[in-house]
């Protein structure tokens, strides 16, 4: 991508090579911050970058305008090497009013390019945002690189005559124009956007509209005299293939998808709306063609059971919530335990407790997957460690879930479930194979007979002649399926459901170390802190010191070599975004001396916090 | 599915199997667990004698329950069985039916399991018009927890719980169900074994959500809950049955029957003779596309009005499971066959050399 039509025709200014942005755009949540980062973003990766973002959007749909609690940010990382996470801090922010300028300015980099909307600094924003004067005008900002721009004056003016809209519709339409701006500024082709506004606005004023705008911001970032540069950020040298970019959700519901075509099954995804799960079910009900059935349910409870039902007459049975929504689903999940049915919960965990921090990320229910159901009621447990890979782990819990005959709870998060990544797309060819068998043969079945090496149940569903047979939540005989309240027999089920569990670890991959195989610090993570952690302990390790990492993707059972790994270092950090529950897990487990490093706050570590933190822990 | 092609599926009740089947078919192996003289028995043994007469495979029938003592009822069927958790049986049964159409599934619940645990499921599952057959037992008492007052006790009633009397205003369940747009709608009597096998084969033959109350007898807990109206001597006064396009008539010597007053739009019980005759009355109309009529027939209770039995509601619209099958037709038409490898390349993609 060197040039576009644009550039073709003008004097390029100064362009400086850079390796690595971060810019954060931010605004009411009306302003369109989520479809500004999301294009800036699509864009960046057509043109080869690696990047990482970061939504932060509040739960409020429309909170006041121009209030605090209103501002809405995407951040988004691009390089021209492999990254990982969304950036610690901004190199540039874009603020649409004051509100965003007084949440997001704290994190940006000293220094640092500030964009604002100077047409939305008036006194009435002012107060609303708690400013006592103009921090535009008062010097507070001089810190910074501070550009003032009159956005919505300039939108106006190159709309104006362009096309018959309301003014409230012209000014809807300066996102667009920030954004031309900043494809300016950071050189990037103008036509995907284009592309996708003339595909989005069927009505051909607001297309003109917002095509006008683009170019508009685009043009006057070029003509103005204002920036002297602008920065190119050259291609990623990433691995050879076929990418798009992809979010965590979007990854989950093509990985349950591709889980369906794998094993030849239907897919049955009940879920009750819930943020933020809530896209997984908007991407699995487009894909009716794949034979997949989707269900709205009156509530969570009714979701778990329907997924239950589902998979008793032999489909994928799959319910996805977060996690208020995982605590309703508990008794279901134990009736799924009892009934050793394969049955795959989704949970896109979100701060909590109770309704918590709906829009912001956690990884708060680990405990609640492992331990939140009445009895011994062991279920498999996996975290997919990046947006991309939520496709994968999708798979992986079915193939799990259906091998061994239980449920299966997916732990993503918040800020996998939004953040997005270049995703490297698999040929058909290096997708995992594994294959469903249904009973059918009713010589010798008997409900709760047992595969010898894995302890399933066969899988029998309705339908199938000489196979008629009861299930339920009551204690059954093992073998026969029989309601039995004997007191060996409740010993002997209560442990082989806890041994069905135990074995799934012969059938997943050991654990690889990133870095040394033994040395002085080792630091543990799961899920969504895969990017952060693994990036601070490169950094560690360029500045040569001993320090490794393991990242779980498999935290019911673990993997095999877990232990052993544990034994070869000095010192154990478990990095995680609650307050200590891998780390309670695995000094239970191991008898370790972890040391758990806490993070509560709604967002996902930054690389500095954790070096920070390793460096304390390697000198100690 | 696993079903032999070769054989016809029972899933609207149609087909005949090949081999003729009685009772015993499908009576399982299990000892039935309910205390002696509890009219659980007689419930199971007339939905058994139905069941080889409705032609429905066996492996084609699914049992689905909640918790409460009716709930033990799919163990001793000798057919698919789900003894689920508490109130959620129309949930899983929903899951059941919508991932597998060509099952015949039942569910059976109390008083207490439908209607105050399960409350929100039975009204759900009731509106979206799936093809199950719900048969409620109510006995108006917790019977397995031993004795509490449920959602259908009589107001003021003193049970374990409430020795100084209910003070909940109870439920009409046939009310509910109508309220969530049940498109059949029928009562009958543990004791009233013919009657019973009827409204039972009728709930099956009807395409879509078919919703049964069956007053039954809890002679631990709540003994007698229903002879006032049921007893041979007083039922015929007392009760009244109901028989699409038939006026209302009712009395043991057939001399009385339900009328509209027109005034205030009540339902009034008149003596025929004395210038009303069979004309002046209502003609029950099961097939009314709304249900008017069928709500103040449910709101007819004992000592007012004569309790009625029978079919109150019977329409047809188009179940859930027929409409998800016909969008997932419609999508495959419109897209072509999922495909996966489309799938995972669709969007923006980019290649890196």
């Amino acid at each position: 991508m060197e040039s576009t039509t644009i550039l073709d025709n003008i004097e390029l200014k100064h362009i400086e090579e850079v390796a690595t942005v971060t810019i954060r755009f931010a605004g009411d949540s009306g302003d369109g911050m989520q479809l500004t980062g999301t294009q800036f973003t699509n864009t960046t990766a057509v043109v080869g970058n690696d990047i990482s973002t970061l939504p932060d959007f509040p739960a409020e749909i429309r909170a006041p305008a121009g209030s605090l609690p209103g501002v809405s940010g995407f951040q988004l990382n691009f390089s021209n090497h492999d990254i990982r996470t969304p950036g610690d801090e901004p190199n540039v922010l874009v603020a649409m009013n004051p509100a965003a300028l007084k949440v997001n300015i704290a994190d940006l980099e000293p220094g640092g390019i500030l964009i604002t909307n100077t047409d939305a600094f008036n006194e009435n924003n002012l107060k609303k945002a708690g400013y006592q004067s103009n921090p535009l005008e008062d010097g507070s900002l001089s810190g910074y690189r501070l550009f003032k721009l009159p956005i919505s004056t300039l939108n106006r003016a190159a709309l104006r005559d362009g096309v018959k809209l309301s003014s409230k519709d012209i000014d809807r339409c300066k996102n667009f124009w920030a954004l031309g701006l900043m494809y300016w500024l950071y050189d990037r082709p103008l036509e995907p956007t284009q592309r996708w506004i003339e595909t989005k606005f069927k009505k051909p004023d607001l297309q003109t509209a917002n095509l006008l705008a683009l170019k508009a911001g685009f043009a006057y970032a070029e003509a103005a005299e204002i920036f002297t540069t602008h920065y190119r950020v050259r291609r990623a040298a990433i691995a050879p293939g076929k990418y798009r970019n992809i979010t965590g959700n979007e990854a989950t519901a093509l990985g349950f998808v591709a889980a369906s075509v794998l094993a030849k099954r239907p897919l049955f995804y009940a879920s009750y709306p819930i943020t933020p799960a809530s896209d997984i079910l908007h991407e699995l009900s487009i894909h009716k063609n794949f034979g997949v059935k989707t269900f709205q349910a009156e509530d969570e409870i009714a979701a778990m059971c329907a997924a239950i039902g589902a998979s008793f007459t032999g489909n994928l049975g799959l319910t996805g919530t977060s996690g208020p929504g995982l605590a309703l689903k508990s008794e279901a999940i134990g009736l799924a335990v009892m009934t050793e049915l394969p049955v795959v919960i989704i949970d896109v965990q979100r701060g909590g407790p109770s309704t918590g921090l709906p829009t912001k990320t956690e990884q708060a229910d680990l405990l609640q997957a492992m331990f939140g159901r009445n009895g011994e009621c062991p279920v498999a447990i996996v975290a997919p460690a990046t947006p991309a890979e939520c496709f994968q782990m999708a798979v992986e819990a079915f193939r799990i879930a259906t091998k061994h005959m239980l449920p299966v709870i997916y732990l993503s998060d918040g800020y996998l479930a939004n953040g997005a990544e270049p995703w490297r797309l698999p040929t058909m060819d290096e997708l995992p194979k594994f294959e469903v068998k249904l009973t059918t043969d009713s010589d010798g079945f008997n409900p709760y007979n047992r595969d010898p090496e894995t302890l399933a149940r066969p899988w029998a569903v309705p339908g199938t002649p000489g196979l008629e047979h009861r299930i339920g939540g009551i204690e059954k005989e093992d073998i026969t399926g029989n309601v039995s309240y004997e007191p060996e027999n409740h010993m002997h089920m209560v442990l082989t459901r806890a041994d069905k569990v135990a074995r799934i670890a012969y059938d997943i991959p050991d654990l690889e170390v990133f870095g040394e195989t033994d040395g002085r610090l080792l630091v543990i993570g799961w899920g969504s802190t895969y990017g952060a952690i693994t990036s601070a302990v490169e950094e560690m390790q360029r500045s040569g010191k001993s320090v490794s990492s393991i990242h779980l993707r498999y935290l019911n059972p673990f993997p095999s070599n877990l232990g052993e790994i544990l034994g070869r270092f000095d010192r154990v950090l478990i990095p995680e975004l609650n307050l200590g529950q891998l780390a309670m897990l695995l000094r239970a487990r191991y008898l370790v001396p972890a040391v758990s490093f806490p993070k509560v706050k709604g967002k996902p570590f930054k690389i500095s916090e954790l070096t920070e933190k390793m460096n304390e822990l390697y000198e100690d | 599915m696993s079903t032999d092609p070769n054989i016809p599926t029972n899933g609207g009740g149609s087909a005949v199997p090949p081999v003729k089947l009685t009772r015993k078919d499908f009576v399982s192996d299990q000892e039935v667990r309910w205390c002696p003289g509890c009219g659980d028995y007689s419930i199971l043994a007339q939905i058994q004698k139905v069941m080889p007469e409705l032609g429905i495979k066996r492996e084609n029938t699914v049992f689905v329950s909640g918790i409460g003592c009716s709930s033990r009822f799919p163990y001793y069927m000798n057919t698919y069985g789900f003894h689920t958790i508490h109130g959620r049986a129309p949930a899983i049964a929903t899951g059941i039916k919508a991932s597998n159409p060509d099952l015949s599934v039942w569910v059976i619940t109390g008083d207490g399991d439908a209607l105050s645990i399960g409350g929100n499921h039975l009204i759900h599952m009731i509106r979206r018009n799936l093809d199950i057959n719900i048969i409620l037992f109510n006995n108006r008492i917790y019977g397995l927890t031993k004795g509490q007052y449920s959602p259908t006790s009589e107001f003021g009633k003193k049970t374990k719980s409430t020795p100084y009397g209910v003070i909940d205003y109870p439920l009409n369940p046939l009310s509910v169900a109508l309220a969530a747009e049940s498109t059949f709608v029928a009562r009958s009597v543990d004791t009233f074994t013919s009657h019973l096998q009827t409204v039972v084969e009728r709930a099956m033959h009807h395409k879509g959500v078919s919703f049964v109350e069956v007053y039954q007898n809890c002679n631990i807990f709540n003994d007698h809950a229903f002879d006032m109206f049921t007893d041979r001597g007083v039922r015929d006064d007392a009760m009244i049955e109901l028989n699409h396009g038939k006026p209302l008539v009712f009395g043991k010597e057939h001399n009385r029957g339900i009328r509209m007053r027109n005034s205030d739009m009540h339902l009034e019980v008149v003596e025929l003779g004395n210038g009303i005759s069979e004309s002046d009355l209502i003609a029950h109309d099961e097939k009314a596309p709304d249900s008017y009529l069928a709500y103040m027939l449910a709101r007819m209770e004992y000592p007012d009005y004569p309790v009625p039995i029978g079919v109150f509601r019977d329409v047809t619209k188009a179940t859930y499971e027929e409409m998800l099958a016909a969008q997932i037709k419609t999508a495959t038409e419109k897209m072509g066959p999922g495909n996966l490898e489309k799938l995972i390349n669709s969007g923006d993609t980019w290649v890196i050399e």
